[in-house]
């Protein structure tokens, strides 16, 4: 059976790997619409090809680093990146920032490469397949680091991949028999959630490396993510209270 | 170049968005840091500023970010 620590990191790696798979589903399937599949597969396999090759590169690296210094710098990025979505659900929760919306970044992308096709229609394959690539290499990126911050140290690292492995899968079987990006799916929602678990383990395993024997040792990771849900959802009920203040008073 | 320099922001947006969010985090760890380094007897307090400034910083960004 899953530990805690084990399940937590598991749920985590799935829910942000789905997200982010989203995310480069909508701009592969956009170059796909614009120039075919051809330049939208052949981006988007070179793309995954770079981030096997850098796993492969770094992944043996990590177990030469001392085991606290590793928990501190992982840490300080998990706490870098999850609060950074946390932050970023938050605003869109209450209004503040507009919702990601993925057709209107369908729309976008489509455009963008329509105009593009109008001015340099030779080299338009090229720049579509490098639109590609580049998608699924940044989202594939954050996948590869939340997924290396989550196991690291902890021998988990079967299990968070194939959790984030699976996440990815289902997204692209999604986009394989849809053809088009995946709008249902709530993805503020799972940003806040990840955003508040990534925040969690961060803080966790900062602590760990600085020395501190956390109360319940990985049961305080439960603790820590009640902290910052009941923070975020504290701070969505204050701000949208705010704002219908501001209306009724206007 | 400029396509590199492009994806090189893409790559460090990754962690920073919000520069004074990041600093802000990168300041409360150094603190708990400092503290758990020099004062080993107190690691619980260190462990107490790591997560209540954490919670803090995540409030007064949200705050300002309204604001402005």
């Amino acid at each position: 059976m899953l530990s805690l620590h084990a399940g937590s990191a598991v749920t985590a790696a799935f829910l942000a790997s789905l997200v982010e798979a989203v995310e480069a589903l909508t701009i592969v399937l956009a170059v796909a619409v614009v120039r075919g599949l051809r330049p939208a597969t052949l981006g988007a396999v070179c793309g995954l090809a770079v981030l096997a090759l850098i796993v492969i590169a770094l992944g043996p690296l990590l177990d030469r680093v001392p085991l606290n210094v590793l928990q501190i710098a992982i840490g300080i990025l998990l706490l870098l990146f999850g609060m950074r979505w946390l932050r970023k659900a938050i605003l869109r929760a209450a209004g503040i920032i507009p919702l990601h919306d993925e057709s209107a970044a369908f729309a976008s992308e489509t455009a963008q490469l329509q105009e593009q096709a109008m001015r340099h229609e030779r080299r338009l394959d090229w720049l579509a397949g490098v639109a590609s690539f580049k998608a699924v290499l940044l989202e594939g990126l954050e996948v590869v680091f939340i997924v290396i911050a989550l196991s690291a140290g902890r021998g988990v690292l079967l299990p968070v991949s194939a959790a984030a492995f699976a996440a990815c899968l289902l997204v692209a079987l999604c986009g394989v028999f849809l053809h088009r990006p995946l709008t249902r799916v709530p993805e503020n929602a799972l940003k806040f959630a990840v955003g508040v678990m990534l925040c969690a383990f961060g803080l966790f395993w900062t602590g760990e490396g600085f020395g501190i024997d956390w109360p319940g040792a990985d049961l305080a990771i439960l603790a820590f993510i009640a902290l910052f849900l009941g923070t975020g959802l504290g701070c969505v009920a204050l701000l949208n209270r705010h704002a219908a203040a501001a209306k009724t008073s206007s | 170049m400029k396509n590199l320099i492009a994806s090189l922001r893409e790559l460090a947006g990754l962690f920073v968005d919000d520069g004074a969010l990041a600093l802000a985090i990168i300041v409360v760890v150094v603190v708990a840091g400092i503290i758990a380094a020099l004062a080993p007897a107190l690691l619980w307090l260190s462990g107490i500023i790591l997560v209540f400034g954490c919670l803090g910083v995540l409030v007064a960004n949200v705050a300002t970010a309204k604001r402005s």
